[in-house]
């Protein structure tokens, strides 16, 4: 650590003095450093924690009053809409209110609400039904199709698949739910094309069937979220070096062994980010689901997103609206921190 | 690198019919959208006779002229500001020696993860007290609010990876902290702050939820929120409904296509950052 001195002469990147104020280091440290910076190019990078320390001495008020009046804006931003209103959704949980007479203080009664009344409870499992659509398939599935780009989607035919497979991403989630909202009805495509293949006795209204709708909506996540994952993993495939899986393929391995011995155990950051992302993707859905569905039949799609708005915007409870809402903060922290924290130590 | 023929073949095949499978939805609502409004038609069919002014009609009963600016209006409000106080405040935590840096930028981290359905009720009613619900404002600041967190993420990561010696030379030639951001810092942020401009106007376009909250009107809201309400009138009537989703999901593919590799690297580079 340099020593932090002011109006001395300063010492600038390439160990030269000039005499003005400022950043400047006490002589043995410079003689040390200048030495250090004899031996490597001018190339080279101080590191970061010996430059910080650089002072701008008298100038440090006033960079410190520009710096507060820099981040301002965008806190003050934060604060009011994002973290106000986390903060009343809090504050909301504990009362009873429908939204125009006053609220009544309730204490823990609308936490207990969720826990027992089994639809409530219910979108809290739905969106755990759903993480196995929006994020174990598309990782697993992406995880293939990136492989088999990997080996045999060399050049324009490969980036052409990544385009493609990419497109569902970019629309609007409100297009995916209406898209597929009408290939899953009852003539739709989906069913047409059981009919072609001959499995007639299998075609339904799918997003109307208690058992089938929640798979259905998961399919429209799949075919949302499968590009990204495989454009992700993709472009983590070609970091992985060459001559891994020139060597593999010289001892004449298969692109099961490839994918299971070389590909995976490398990919594993970002799988990590992958699933972080659609994990996220999953438990807040609202579009996707409040377009295809509204939550029904029934109660058998409702996760935890719709029935926010279901119970807030139509029933009138805020109260256990808001209550289910922080829960649906916390469930999102509790699943993201360790995916994160598996990601640092991967890297 | 030796690849069996066979294996090339199957590969491709399957890559192929991947493909296949995520176009054919667009082909099927494309095809649905040429039938006669008001009819039910088969999920996949060239109709005898195609019927091209959907589109038209489409774009008439969606008063589609008034949505497009709307959204227009929404994307040019938010994003410009958004950019600005979102590097402004990235500047000041990633290089300058502020008060409370520390806890500043663990506090914009912990928004990355915040779903718009866990604050959408309270906003509901904080906006009905500021007096800006059923407005297009009531759209545009909190979208700005809650882009934050992503974008201080994104610019504080460019700015943090630039070699300290640029901030060091300009400083020792007696740059002030403002300086150093309009001359030095800004003009090398070209290229992130496009890919985060371009990745916020498309999930403006298509931020749903926010319009269906706090905002009546659908020819005030965003095109993905305007798109909500046109389904609740148009359900039943799926040649037109089809019509009026490939008009809303047009304009996202022609950005699509125009921005591609800046949209996939900033959407790639953003999940991994975070």
């Amino acid at each position: 650590m340099l020593p932090v001195c002011s109006k001395q002469s300063r010492l600038n990147i390439y160990g030269n003095w000039k005499s003005k104020e400022s950043g400047c280091v006490t002589m043995p440290e410079f003689s040390k450093l200048s030495s250090l910076m004899k031996k490597t190019s001018d190339k080279v990078r101080v590191p970061n924690k010996v430059s910080r320390r650089f002072s701008l001495g008298g100038k440090d008020r006033r960079e410190t009053i520009i710096g507060g009046l820099f981040v301002t804006p965008a806190l003050v931003m934060y604060a009011i809409f994002v973290l106000v209103p986390l903060v009343l959704s809090v504050y909301y949980s504990f009362f009873r209110w429908n939204g125009i007479t006053p609220m009544t203080w309730v204490g823990l009664k609308n936490y207990r609400t969720v826990f027992e009344v089994p639809d409530l409870l219910a979108t809290i499992f739905n969106a755990f039904k759903l993480v196995l659509f929006f994020s174990i398939i598309p990782v697993g599935l992406g995880l293939i199709v990136a492989s088999v780009i990997q080996r045999v989607g060399s050049g324009r035919f490969g980036s052409i698949t990544r385009t493609v497979l990419f497109l569902p991403q970019v629309i609007p989630l409100v297009a995916a739910g209406i898209i597929w909202g009408w290939l899953l009805a009852l003539p739709g495509l989906i069913n047409e094309v059981l009919t072609a293949v001959g499995l007639e006795s299998f075609t339904r209204a799918w997003l109307g069937d208690f058992t089938w709708a929640l798979p259905s909506v998961g399919m429209i996540g799949v075919w949302v979220l499968l590009g990204f994952c495989t454009v992700l993993l993709s472009t983590g495939i070609t970091k992985i070096d060459p001559a891994l899986y020139e060597s593999a393929r010289i001892d004449g391995a298969s692109w099961w062994n490839e994918f299971l011995s070389i590909t995976v155990p490398l990919l594993k950051y970002e799988i990590g980010v992958c699933l972080t992302v659609t994990v996220i993707n999953a438990l807040s859905a609202f579009d996707i689901v409040y377009v295809s569905t509204a939550g029904g039949p029934g109660n058998s799609t409702a996760v935890p997103g719709v029935k926010i708005y279901i119970l807030a915007f139509t029933e009138q409870r805020i109260g256990l609206a808001s209550a289910l809402a922080v829960l649906l903060m916390i469930l999102v922290l509790v699943v993201v921190l360790p995916l994160q924290r598996l990601n640092r130590e991967e890297e | 690198m030796k690849i069996g023929r066979g294996e090339l073949f199957i590969g491709r095949a399957f890559l192929t019919i991947l493909m296949l499978i995520t176009v054919l939805p667009f082909i099927s609502i494309f095809l649905t959208a040429l039938h006669p409004s008001g009819t039910v038609p088969r999920g996949f069919e060239w109709p005898a006779d195609p019927q091209w002014g959907n589109f038209l009609e489409a774009f008439k009963v969606a008063n589609m002229t008034a949505l497009l600016s709307s959204s227009l209006y929404i994307v040019a409000a938010v994003v410009p500001v958004s950019l600005i106080i979102s590097t402004m405040a990235a500047f000041a935590i990633g290089l300058l020696r502020i008060p409370g840096s520390k806890f500043l930028f663990p506090l914009f981290v912990f928004g990355l993860t915040l779903p718009f359905g866990g604050i959408i009720v309270p906003l509901y009613y904080l906006e009905r007290w500021m007096g800006i619900y059923n407005t297009r404002l009531a759209i545009v600041l909190p979208l700005i609010g809650l882009y934050m967190p992503f974008a201080v993420f994104w610019m504080r990561a460019h700015f943090i990876s630039m070699p300290i010696e640029i901030t060091e030379a300009a400083r020792i030639d007696g740059a002030s902290a403002w300086d150093l951001f309009r001359r030095i810092h800004l003009p090398l942020a070209r290229a992130p702050l496009s890919s985060l401009g371009i990745l916020m106007s498309v999930w403006t376009w298509n931020q749903f939820l926010l319009a269906l909250v706090l905002v009546e009107d659908p020819t005030r809201r965003t095109m993905a929120g305007a798109l909500g309400a046109f389904q609740g009138h148009y359900a039943t009537n799926v040649p037109l409904l089809c019509a009026g989703t490939i008009l809303i999901l047009v304009p996202t593919l022609v950005v699509f296509v125009l921005f591609q590799r800046q949209i996939i690297t900033a959407l790639l580079q953003g999940s991994i950052k975070g």
